[in-house]
């Protein structure tokens, strides 16, 4: 990653910046519940929910703390079953809180697999969590005990019941979803515009130098992967308790880790904004992708046409998006936004 | 005429016709949540061609079911979950629909609870979830003809049979290869209890998914010296297994392959390594059936067959999607006889299928005798105890080398009941009674 000035943001709130996510919270809030299909919801909202909170985690690892992370899809799978098996095992608990404690789960695994950061850098350090995400996936199938000794290791996810109110519809669930996607972010907002976000920023800069301003880099560099894994481990129980409602080991894949960096690389590195932009294409592309490729040529694109075109596109834009714009779909959307204000000025 | 009236002119219009075409004609859907590409591919154009293949014979020839035609959407699925659940929740809105079929054990999971609150059969035919045979706790879910366990104990009897009788079975020793999933694993315990019922050693080794490296397993496997082999293997994991017991030494007689290691797919990859290998089945392959000859003459010569490569006509999955496409027609045709010849709803359908019992003579009056057995699903038994039957790998085709056998499904019945009891407790559901399965909501 190139050098680059650290900015220094303004910590208060301007209105500025927070008319726009107010604005797609309301509507999120208020228009979606009222207009939106049980397609839109259970097949395009809720997915793009759980994974744009999986990259908000991703991004401040690898987009703000520069620390390279293949092993996302084990932390959503610890999430998932920590969720799981705190709700059967502790009778009583809260539905909120067994997330919580799922994601402090999480957040334990991830710091160990993050101690090898220490030393290891860049390339070494993206194989090193590549261990996580098959050793996770082993301990997970291997001991019965995770998935209550179901002999398939395939869990369904329990009703989802918050202080009595039950959040099982479609509808229901997305607002489950959405409330703990914009918590979460929020928190991971204040985190990096505060001084911790700059910690990190200085060590994915230049290490050495932080190092040498007093930056506590080892600190930093845990308490990115602690906080990181943290917010996978939630996206990890969403995915499974909203989205799927059925979780097995073989779900969160390598396929799957690489599926959050392509979100992250797509949508913009270091932005909060670009997990959502990115998730959202991933999501939706391949959906408009398989309309538009058979409205336009009919029985020729069959799906395996399909399959093939999807992975050359996306491979394409993730080279040309590396190459030309490492900050992805939300610096293009700030150019254009900067544009047309100028032309209006 | 501005542009816009002459759009909304338009899309009144058409919103009129599709209206009225709905209205007119009585038909029943079959959404499917194939997968044509990927690693499965082989088993997706196989199964999804032959239930198509039979729908548009039943079309063709008869006119659909009693003046009711039969129509299907597609969606890619490439065998994975998330992609199943989008598929799903895209052509749910179809009218009419009858029942899914995703061939696929992760799907048919995350699709319980959905199918339960729409109210539409699922049918997971020869796989699934075991104890959603419980028609008690699982009103829609139907594994037809062979679930799990049933197929694990239909292999150990034929093995029994082998050695003349379950009483030789002692001190035998038996190697279970199993692919590294939830479908691999999902017969582990009962392998266990038939080993302890009688008394032979048992020794289970996983293969990781997907499969294409077991010199370490047969290794292994050599060492113990096992008086049979259990493939339960699933995709590019069959072939190789094939391949790797030849290298190690262990013959292709001494193996046995599960429901889903016993197609064309899985032993000509492996050439002349599978020659003598056994495979459970619940269809016999070939063309021979007069079912599928009317396929090959209604459809096929029609130019409006499925398979690209007509070779594949008879095949194990060819034929397995066609026994599937006669379950599904069937259990319309009999929700037909209540309900009345028009499109049904999917509760009634389910109704349908937990009357689905077809007896030899009716198997031979739709033309499937020696393709399979029969069936008897009652609202309880979703699995409907079907028979099956054992073929051998010849090097260019598969034959019939046993009777039809039945599993022991006394001996199965009380752990279904107590895996889909706890399901029931741990999701807080009430168990069904008949007059509930009586029942059919509109």
């Amino acid at each position: 990653m190139a050098a680059q000035t650290i900015s220094l943001p303004d910590s208060r709130f301007p209105l500025r910046t927070l008319l726009w996510p107010a604005l797609a919270l309301a509507a999120a809030y208020i228009l979606v519940p009222a207009f939106a299909t049980t397609y839109l919801l259970e097949a395009i909202l809720l997915p793009f929910l759980a994974l744009s909170l999986a990259a908000v985690g991703l991004n401040l690892l690898t987009g703000y703390c520069g620390q390279l992370s293949l092993g996302s899809a084990a932390f959503m799978a610890v999430g998932a079953y920590a969720a799981y098996n705190l709700n059967l095992r502790i009778s009583g608990l809260p539905l909120p809180l067994s997330l919580v404690l799922a994601g402090v789960t999480t957040a334990a695994v991830g710091t160990v697999f993050g101690l090898p950061s220490l030393r290891l850098r860049g390339f070494y350090l993206a194989v090193s969590t590549l261990a996580a995400q098959f050793f996770v996936q082993w301990v997970l199938t291997k001991f019965g005990w995770f998935s209550n000794n179901n002999p398939s290791g395939v869990i369904s996810a329990p009703r989802l019941i918050v202080a009595g109110f039950s959040f099982d519809s479609a509808t229901g669930r997305y607002l489950f979803s959405l409330t703990t996607v914009t918590l979460l972010t929020l928190f991971v907002w204040r985190l990096v515009e505060g001084s911790a976000g700059r910690n990190m920023i200085a060590v994915r800069d230049n290490e050495t130098a932080a190092r040498v301003i007093g930056v506590p880099v080892l600190r930093t560099k845990l308490l990115a992967f602690a906080v990181s894994s943290f917010i996978i481990g939630v996206a990890g129980a969403l995915w499974a308790f909203t989205y799927l409602r059925t979780v097995e080991p073989a779900g969160f894949n390598l396929d799957r880790s690489f599926q959050i960096l392509f979100i992250i690389i797509i949508g913009g590195l270091a932005t909060v904004r670009g997990a959502f932009i990115g998730a959202a294409f991933i999501v939706v592309f391949p959906l408009v992708l398989a309309r538009t490729g058979a409205f336009l040529f009919g029985g020729v694109f069959d799906s395996g046409v399909l399959d093939m075109s999807q992975r050359i596109i996306l491979g394409v834009l993730i080279i040309l998006f590396l190459i030309l714009e490492p900050k992805g779909l939300s610096e293009l959307i700030n150019r254009l936004a900067t544009r047309s204000n100028r032309q209006r000025a | 005429m501005t542009l816009f009236s002459r759009i909304a002119g338009v899309a009144v219009a058409a919103t009129l016709t599709l209206g009225t075409a709905a209205v007119q004609a009585d038909e029943q859907h079959f959404p499917m949540q194939s997968y044509r590409v990927g690693p499965y591919a082989a088993g997706g154009t196989g199964f999804f061609g032959g239930f198509i293949d039979y729908l548009n014979l039943i079309n063709t020839r008869d006119g659909g079911v009693n003046g009711v035609k039969l129509t299907w959407s597609e969606g890619e699925t490439q065998y994975e979950v998330e992609k199943g659940v989008e598929v799903y929740e895209r052509l749910k809105g179809n009218p009419g629909i009858a029942a899914w079929n995703p061939l696929s054990v992760g799907i048919a999971y995350a699709m319980i609870d959905r199918i339960t609150q729409d109210k539409a059969p699922l049918i997971t035919i020869n796989h699934g979830r075991t104890d959603t045979t419980d028609g008690r706790v699982f009103p829609y879910v139907f594994p037809l003809l062979l679930n799990p366990y049933s197929e694990t104990s239909g292999i150990v009897n034929y093995v029994a049979a082998k050695e003349g009788g379950l009483d030789k079975l002692k001190g035998k020793k038996i190697v279970v290869l199993y692919h590294g999933s939830p479908y691999g694993k999902e017969t582990i315990p009962i392998y266990q209890l038939l080993a302890e019922k009688y008394g032979f050693t048992l020794s289970q080794i996983e293969v990781p998914h997907p499969g294409n490296e077991q010199q370490a397993q047969w290794l292994q496997i050599r060492r113990e010296r096992p008086d049979y082999v259990v493939l339960r293997g699933w995709g590019v994991m069959n072939p190789v297994a094939l391949k790797t017991a030849q290298k190690t030494g262990f013959p292709a007689s001494k193996i046995i392959g599960n429901v889903w290691s016993n197609s064309e797919e899985d032993v000509i990859p492996a050439a002349d390594a599978a020659v003598g290998y056994t495979a459970i089945t619940t269809q016999a392959s070939g063309a021979k059936y007069p079912v599928v000859q009317e396929i090959v003459k209604t459809v096929y010569d029609a130019g409006k067959g499925n398979l690209d490569d007509k070779k594949r006509i008879g095949s194990v999955y060819h034929n397995l999607g066609i026994v599937n496409g006669i379950l599904n027609v069937e259990a319309v045709r009999i929700a037909q006889k209540k309900f009345g010849n028009r499109t049904l709803t999917g509760d009634e359908v389910r109704w349908g299928f937990e009357h689905l019992q077809l007896d030899p003579a009716r198997v031979e009056a739709l033309g499937a005798k020696d393709l399979f057995h029969s069936i008897n699903v009652t609202w309880k038994n979703h699995e409907g105890d079907g028979y099956v039957t054992f073929q051998q790998w010849d090097g260019a085709k598969w034959n019939v080398v046993s009777d039809w056998i039945a599993p022991d499904w006394a001996l199965l019945r009380p752990i279904i009941e107590k895996s889909s009891e706890a399901y029931a407790a741990e999701k807080g559901l009430q168990l069904r009674t008949g007059e509930d399965a009586q029942a059919a909501s509109n």
